[in-house]
């Protein structure tokens, strides 16, 4: 007897993101190339949309996590609706003046520069010239003593666990000694979660999530400089450009990805480890399901709101809600998909929040594993791994804490199926009949568990990105860039002019071109034509890419020859 | 009537008004980037969490009062049975409750941009300049409400302004400026008055314009917004659900 199926509402599709853990080398390359993209400027000097924390440890912004302070995210009412934790509409009008729960410079870092200038200035001397920190706030000299990743490496460490937040939930639980320390990497953007607090915090409507592909934005011309978002984001990330007067996130690297781009701190990734793909899901149960009233359910809920593409009443009603059949499609090869509901090995970071957060992390097996080899066992063999996920309480009580609001079943879960893939998997590599058992025991057959591996250890670029063009354009443009436009062209907007003018009514007013639209721009005509990008007027180092010497590089000289200089 | 009358309380208001309305059109068209409360909060939050509270909520009750002083005639008030006395007690106790509030805001505000390096290093002509005007104001205000206390209470009144200055108000407005109402009244009126006009005029062209976009309209729309990517295209014609 066929089974009473719900209804499909209204379909939409999200742009996902999964990380895989135990690739994370912590080598911050992502977090560095999404910098010298998009947060290369004054005002932003601070800004991380990528940044990597070593956990257990503090976060970016300091104990960000801890919701008792910053009071982000949502909280369920009684009644069982969803409020703002830091209070409803009214509540947020009455501290607009003043809002009480934002993070200081301090609690994220004081940014400097050095005075390189002293190096060549300094006159003769018997001691070396030194360029000397100043700040990039005041100008003033500063001495450095915390930054984004201050705490690299150092995670595990007394001082630094006592003071993260998880493990402070974790309380006595937890166990601080040395021996017994773990430690790896959480590279964080913005969630683009589908029940945005940040957006639901927003005074005057200026953030959005587009219906297309689930992209959180600001729009800058809309934002009035109200700094809720801020307070709104319980990841904290959404930051206040002190010079712009306006906030700013992660934009998922819209303008690649509307071009079937990956993001740059997945396309940098050194691990490889980032997977972009679509999801759809279905809006209509999206409130419902961050309702919850038990938090440990949330993770199954999130699930439950995913819907699966391959479904032809899904597709049906996919179709019918206007998402284009490319977009299906890709939903249907998205690897994101795969390895959030198919495998089930990916979790979301703290469900708690209640935002619905769409990056989604494989916990890293590797704290296990560490343990065994530290104890002389076999690290690959299955038995030795489940019983290690089983009696490691901390690692696994520490990860449920991130990623299941403190349930350790889904965790063990996931845990369990990699552990089951390394040990099928070095029987395979040596040649030997893998145990069918090894599979079975963990709910997969052995070409399931090879599809698994494939995903996660072999999976070429366009296997780990499946990324639809943006609406609109069909197939046969894909590739052709210049058809789609930048998003920024409209009339009068920053995309249109090359050119700086400032309006004069304080820092900032009038309209500038980012150096990131000009970095996507300058991108965009050197991968789509043969001639080198004209940077009018400006020389822009990050776009050079080494081929002859930019107009203006050096100042003109009038003729050709070269003139000495004293 | 003096010429010199003539083009402070005839010529004068009408290009403030023009000022005032084309410049923040003009400002909302050409800086909507720049159209901001640029807050400095992100540098330093004990002070303004005492002094931003104290000068808005002020300054929001000082702007209520000269609405309804200017706006409704005397003959108005009488009718709905409140005595003038009675009035201008009311009046005066909550117009310097407010003007005091408003002050003590501005000079905490004010201290802090000084003394705070990062804010101070955030503050720009524009900004000081708008300090000024500001802070003449709000003075010059707080100065004809004591001087009317003073006046009540020493038995010798003043002209009362809602005699002289709220019917010139509200004359502007018919296009008949009553320049003689407005001549009529007490100097320290006239200059508040005067940097009242300086303020206007001055507007859009600051940080203030963040007052015109005071976001009402959070009270009542959708938690979550969700926009589509452009307009032009397929997307557009898809529907957008309206969020919760
Ligand atoms: C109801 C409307 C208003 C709202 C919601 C509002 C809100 C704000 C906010 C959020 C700030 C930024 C505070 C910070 O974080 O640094 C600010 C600053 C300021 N506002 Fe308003 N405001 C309003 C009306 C006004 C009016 C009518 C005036 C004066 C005529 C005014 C004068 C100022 C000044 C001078 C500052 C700068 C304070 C400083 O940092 O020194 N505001 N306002
Ligand atoms: S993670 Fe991103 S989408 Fe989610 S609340 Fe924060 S800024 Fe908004
Ligand atoms: S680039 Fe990749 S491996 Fe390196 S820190 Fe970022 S996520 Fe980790």
């Amino acid at each position: 007897m066929a089974e009473q199926r719900r209804p499909v509402g209204r379909v939409m599709a999200q742009v996902a993101m999964v990380m895989n853990l135990d690739k994370c080398i912590g080598c911050h390359t992502c977090s560095v190339t999404c910098k010298q993209a998009w947060t290369n400027r004054t005002g932003v000097e601070y800004v991380w949309f990528n940044n990597v924390e070593t956990r257990p440890g503090q976060g970016y912004p300091r104990r960000y996590e801890d919701q008792e302070t910053w009071q982000g995210g949502w909280r369920r009412t009684r009644g069982g609706r969803l409020r703002l934790r830091s209070g409803g509409r009214l509540r947020k009008l009455a501290t607009i003046f003043a809002n009480p729960r934002l993070p200081s410079l301090q609690d994220y870092y004081e940014p400097w520069t050095y005075d390189y200038e002293n190096l060549m200035t300094a006159p003769l001397g018997d001691d070396m010239p030194v360029a000397e920190p100043r700040s990039l706030i005041t100008g003033r000299p500063t001495s450095i003593t915390w930054s984004a990743n201050w705490d690299d490496d150092l995670g595990g460490g007394p001082d630094l666990t006592a003071s993260d937040p998880v493990v402070q939930r974790l309380g006595d639980r937890i166990k601080l000694d040395f021996e017994r320390t773990f430690m790896f990497y959480l590279p964080r953007i913005c969630e683009h979660c589908l029940n945005p607090s940040c957006v639901a915090s927003c005074p005057s409507g200026a953030m959005y999530k587009r219906a297309e592909d689930g992209i959180v934005l600001v729009d800058q011309d809309r934002c009035r400089g109200w700094r809720m978002c801020v307070t709104g984001c319980p990841y904290k990330k959404v930051y206040f450009n002190h010079k712009t007067g306006k906030a700013e996130k992660c934009t998922l690297c819209y303008p690649r990805v509307e071009v079937g781009m990956p993001t740059v701190c997945s396309e940098t990734c050194v691990g490889r480890l980032r997977y972009l793909g679509v999801v759809l899901y279905d809006v209509d149960r999206v409130g419902a399901a961050a309702a919850v009233p038990d938090p440990r359910d949330l993770y199954e809920s999130q699930l439950d709101v995913l819907l699966d593409p391959a479904d032809p009443e899904v597709r049906r009603a996919a179709a019918r809600d206007g998402i284009p059949p490319h977009w299906i499609e890709a939903a249907v090869r998205s690897p994101v998909h795969q390895l959030i509901s198919r495998f089930r090995v990916a979790l979301p970071l703290h469900p708690e929040y209640r935002t619905m957060p769409m990056v989604w992390y494989i916990p890293p097996l590797s704290p296990v594993v560490d343990a065994l080899g530290e104890t002389g066992h076999d690290g690959e063999d299955v038995g030795n791994l489940f019983g290690a996920i089983d009696t490691l309480r901390i690692p696994v009580e520490y990860l449920a804490e991130l990623f299941t609001a403190g349930d350790p079943e889904p965790v063990t879960a996931a845990l369990r199926r990699l552990a089951a893939m390394r040990s099928h998997m070095r029987a395979v590599n040596l040649g030997e009949p893998p145990d069918p058992g090894i599979a079975e025991s963990v709910g997969f057959d052995a070409e399931e568990i090879q599809r698994m591996y494939r995903l996660l250890a072999i999976a070429k670029y366009d296997e780990r990105y499946v990324i639809p063009t943006a609406y609109g354009v069909d197939d046969a443009d894909r590739g052709v860039i210049e058809e789609i436009g930048c998003s920024l062209d409209y009339d009068g907007g920053p995309g249109m002019s090359p050119v700086n003018h400032s309006a004069g009514l304080g820092e900032a007013s009038g309209r500038t071109t980012p150096a990131t639209v000009e970095n996507f721009h300058a991108l965009r005509v050197r991968q789509s034509s043969d001639r080198r990008g004209d940077l009018s007027g400006r020389v822009n180092l990050l776009n050079w890419d080494g081929n002859g010497r930019p107009r203006g590089l050096f100042p003109d000289r009038g003729d050709d020859s070269p003139k000495e200089r004293s | 009537m003096s010429e010199g009358s003539w083009l402070l309380w005839g010529v004068l208001p009408y290009v403030v008004l023009a000022v005032f309305i084309g410049g923040t059109v003009w400002r909302y068209r050409y800086d909507r980037f720049g159209w901001t409360t640029r807050s400095s909060q992100l540098y330093e939050s004990r002070l303004l969490r005492i002094a931003s509270p104290v000068f808005h909520f002020g300054i929001l009750v000082v702007i209520v009062g000269h609405v309804i002083g200017l706006l409704i005639p005397e003959s108005w008030t009488r009718a709905a049975g409140l005595s003038d006395t009675a009035y201008h007690v009311v009046a005066l106790g909550l117009g310097l409750v407010a003007g005091v509030c408003t002050l003590a805001g501005i000079s905490l505000l004010i201290w802090r941009r000084r003394t705070v390096g990062p804010v101070f290093s955030a503050t720009t002509r524009n900004d000081k300049l708008m300090y000024l005007v500001l802070v003449t104001a709000i003075l010059a205000g707080l100065a004809t409400t004591l001087l009317s206390g003073i006046g009540e209470l020493t038995g010798r009144p003043q002209t009362d302004y809602r005699q002289t200055v709220s019917v010139w108000f509200r004359s502007i407005w018919v296009l008949r400026p009553d320049v003689e109402a407005m001549s009529a009244a007490a100097t320290s009126f006239k200059v508040h008055v005067l940097t009242g006009l300086a303020l206007f005029a001055l507007f859009p062209f600051t940080r203030l314009v963040h007052a015109f976009s005071a976001p009402v309209g959070y009270l009542f729309r959708p938690y979550i917004v969700y926009r589509t990517r452009d307009t032009g295209t397929a997307a557009a014609r898809r529907p957008v659900p309206r969020g919760w």
